[in-house]
């Protein structure tokens, strides 16, 4: 049936024996189960929704009137599904995310002083939105923003600054890293931004090395680096978290010679 | 009429009476901390705050000016650029004459000057470019003075009577007993709030929090009317303040029990939010001391200058305030930072007290957030609460629930959350925001909070009178961790007072942030006060400058 490291790739959840295949699920159904009628409709319900899923046996071993509307149930059964180890697809990023002192470690021994990070958003844009659950200490998703790293320095410009100016403070402030969040995306407005972002930075000569460019925003499709002249774009979700890794897997490698 | 909600429905095993077991104050026996310690750490919030309370009352900011207007009745948007009215007269009398005398002086000499029949008319023109301001003096500022402060008697007469009706509907309703239990609805559409927040009254809510949407603390306007579109949050307004208080005022009725309404005065717009909370009888609002600058980078001066009017307005309204102490926790660890915590809750008490807020207005917020991987972290956190209760014995705590190590395990996250609600009981905590399992994963599903309801009635049930019947032994390990924590309070507050709050807010302290007194956000918006400064709300607000008006109640 099942067994990794021994050439199989097929497997199945295990409860208490190799190969029973019994899993444990919960969930609400919009249904009232107050009176005893009622409930037998709603455990009959659970069980069909658990079956449909996969579940068969299902047992669903706990009832919970929640309000007049609304059970809650959960339900244990056996899935005939076969898990095929050769068919898993891993959604692979380019770098690994590590936790706020790895980071801080890293930008330490790599860099040996404070990461710089200008933030904005440009144009017309006037969100501020996107670019503060980034960097601000409150952050996003439940992760500090850039602001709370010991080894990263923010400069947060907020929203509406013109591009000249961007480019202007990256220089002055030696910008590691330039982060711009467009949120408004009418008559890709976000798409421009970036170009116009991109340009402005590959003709300044004021600087010898061209920060890191990196945009963000709700509507930008994360393939679209090279288009957009940008070393990374990161779409709708992403975390401050995501964001440090990548900025210390670019700019702060791992030393040389270092042991794995 | 399901007045026993807060019981389990159909289908718990337990019958259950939605009563705690225990009488109220059925705690832990006291600590022993010793009074010249604790006298001294209140000493040196003095200190610390002083010179911070003189900067507000020689200061004013245009959020507060804004906040006059509201009171004057001035609501309202321009249709133009959807900015409200009141930035639009503020912004207007500040370009033609300086906001040094305040907003007051220059609007109502308009007014009187004739040709607009009132204060939208006058902001309208004025954005258009076609009112002159100026400063008054002599008879015609003694007009002006006269009319505005007739003109903010109608809105102060509104928060009264708004305080008046909060406590008409807790006597017709019934006050619960605490801890109440508070449960938050943020979907970003008040239209679904209300369902959602009558639900979780239903399922046992005494507190109804509307989270923001992202980003409102940094917007210099308070959006208008009722909205449907906000990034994880709903825009405070105050159509969406009224509409869920009406919908809560119907859920009290229907449950016998009176359900408060909270929401956040915090950001560039305090003052403002704070005007509009009276006026439409929110119970509680989010009213930090050094979030905005901590968390937001809004500029120091700024939120320290907002924050004391916005808390004079929360004192005249009845509402209590809550702290937020608990994010230093998500940031520093608990342990090593349990101390920052009590100097904030001391600072915010001292600035509280100041502002006029009464000790039972005084929600001063602390956590649960102690690495479970510590040995003994429940005593930790014991220790911690049992404090922060004993410091501030007639406050209104609010104790928060884990966040920081809810990992995404759903069934340790409920337990940590079942030792959270144990700690809470045992310390008798006034306010329990539930702990859910999923914290962190996704805003909470119906089930999520019923089965952290459930908890938390179970822990109150089982072992609600459990701290009457232990007593921590006196130089134990409970004992002495409070006892260090005080001390290390006092070694905090010392060098606060001695550097400076500002100062100490620059240096990083707090949080883990540096916050430099001129930098953040919204410097810009803060005003020096000329010698005839006038605001005409401070001859209500202030105890000792309004004592006309004091005196009527």
């Amino acid at each position: 049936m099942s067994a990794t490291g021994t050439g199989h790739t097929v497997i199945r959840p295990y409860g208490d024996t190799t190969g029973d295949g019994r899993v444990q699920l919960s969930f609400t159904l919009p249904l009232p189960s107050g009176t005893e009628e009622e409930r037998a409709l709603a455990d009959g319900a659970a069980a069909q929704l658990a079956r449909k899923m996969g579940l068969d046996p299902a047992m669903v071993v706990h009832t919970k009137a929640m309000g007049p509307d609304f059970t809650f149930f959960i339900v244990y059964g056996v899935v005939r599904h076969l898990v095929d180890l050769a068919d898993v697809a891993v959604a692979r990023r380019e770098f690994p995310l590590m936790s706020a002192a790895e980071i801080n470690r890293r930008i330490r021994s790599a860099l040996g002083r404070e990461l710089v990070v200008v933030g904005a958003s440009v144009g017309t844009d006037a969100h501020t939105v996107g670019i503060d659950a980034i960097l601000n200490v409150k952050g996003h998703a439940g992760e500090k923003g850039l602001e709370s790293y010991a080894e990263i320095r923010v400069v947060n410009l907020g929203a509406q600054v013109a591009v000249g100016d961007l480019v202007a403070r990256a220089v002055a402030e030696h910008a590691d890293a330039v982060l711009v969040s467009q949120v408004v995306t009418q008559r890709d407005a976000h798409i421009s931004a970036a170009q116009q972002i991109a340009e402005a930075f590959s003709e300044e000569s004021g600087m010898t090395r061209r920060p890191l460019l990196v945009v963000g925003g709700p509507r930008f499709d994360p393939a679209m680096a090279g288009e957009l002249g940008v070393d990374r774009v990161f779409g709708r979700g992403t975390t401050p978290g995501e964001v440090a890794s990548y900025l210390v897997h670019a700019l702060a490698p791992e030393p040389q010679g270092s042991a794995a | 009429m399901p007045v026993s909600e807060r019981g389990g429905g159909p289908g718990t095993a337990v019958p259950d009476t939605g009563q705690p077991a225990g009488p109220a104050g059925a705690v832990l026996p006291a600590l022993r901390l010793d009074p010249a310690v604790v006298r001294r750490a209140r000493e040196l919030a003095e200190v610390a705050g002083r010179p911070i309370v003189e900067m507000a009352r020689s200061h004013t900011t245009v959020s507060v000016e804004r906040a006059v207007l509201r009171l004057a009745g001035l609501d309202g948007a321009d249709p133009g650029d959807g900015m409200p009215w009141v930035n639009h007269l503020v912004d207007a009398v500040r370009d033609s004459c300086g906001l040094a005398h305040g907003v007051a002086l220059p609007a109502w000499d308009a007014l009187l000057a004739g040709g607009h029949p009132g204060l939208a008319a006058l902001a309208a023109d004025a954005a258009a470019g076609k009112v002159k301001f100026r400063v008054p003096e002599g008879p015609d500022a003694a007009a002006a003075r006269a009319a505005a402060t007739a003109a903010l008697a109608g809105g102060f007469a509104r928060i009264d009577a708004r305080k008046a009706e909060r406590e008409a509907m807790i006597r017709e309703t019934a006050d619960p007993p605490k801890p109440w239990i508070y449960l938050i609805v943020a979907t970003g559409d008040i239209h679904e709030d209300i369902p959602q927040a009558q639900a979780a009254a239903r399922e046992g809510a005494d507190i109804i929090a509307v989270i923001r949407s992202t980003g409102q603390s940094l917007l210099d306007y308070v959006p208008e009317g009722a909205t449907r579109e906000g990034y994880a949050g709903t825009y405070a307004t105050r159509e969406n303040f009224r509409l869920m208080r009406a919908a809560l005022d119907e859920v009290s009725r229907e449950l016998g029990r009176y359900v408060r309404l909270t929401n956040y005065a915090s950001g560039l717009c305090m003052p403002e939010i704070a005007a509009l909370a009276g006026l439409e009888r929110l119970d509680m609002m989010l009213n930090d001391c050094m979030y905005g600058i901590i968390f937001r980078d809004i500029n120091p001066r700024r939120t320290f200058i907002d924050q004391r009017f916005s808390r004079q307005v929360h004192a005249r309204a009845g509402i209590i305030i809550n702290t937020g102490e608990d994010n230093y926790l998500t940031t520093a660890d608990a342990v090593d930072a349990a101390h920052t915590v009590v100097v904030s809750q001391l600072l915010n008490e001292y600035f509280g007290r100041e502002a006029g807020l009464a000790t039972g207005q005084l929600g001063l917020g602390h956590a649960f957030e102690i690495n479970p991987a510590v040995p003994d972290s429940f005593l930790l956190e014991l220790a911690h609460a049992q404090l922060v209760r004993q410091l501030f014995p007639g406050a209104p705590l609010k104790y928060m629930p884990p966040t920081k190590h809810m990992t995404g395990n759903v069934f340790a996250g409920y337990l940590l959350d079942a030792f959270f609600n144990l700690c809470g009981a045992l310390t008798d905590q006034s306010i329990l925001l539930i702990g859910m399992m999923t914290e962190g994963i996704h805003t909470p599903f119906l089930s999520d909070r019923d089965l952290a309801l459930e908890n938390v009635r179970y822990v109150l049930r089982a072992a609600g009178r459990l701290g009457e019947n232990i007593r921590p032994p006196a130089g134990g390990f409970v004992e002495r961790r409070a006892q260090q924590v005080l001390d290390e309070s006092v070694d905090l507050l010392g060098r606060i007072a001695g550097d400076g709050l500002l100062t100490a807010i620059g240096d990083g302290t707090f949080g883990v942030t540096r916050r430099p007194a001129d930098g953040g956000r919204g410097l810009d918006g803060v005003i020096e006060r000329a010698d005839g400064y006038f605001n005409p709300a401070s001859e209500f607000l202030e105890r000792d400058g309004g004592e006309s008006a004091e005196g009527q109640r």
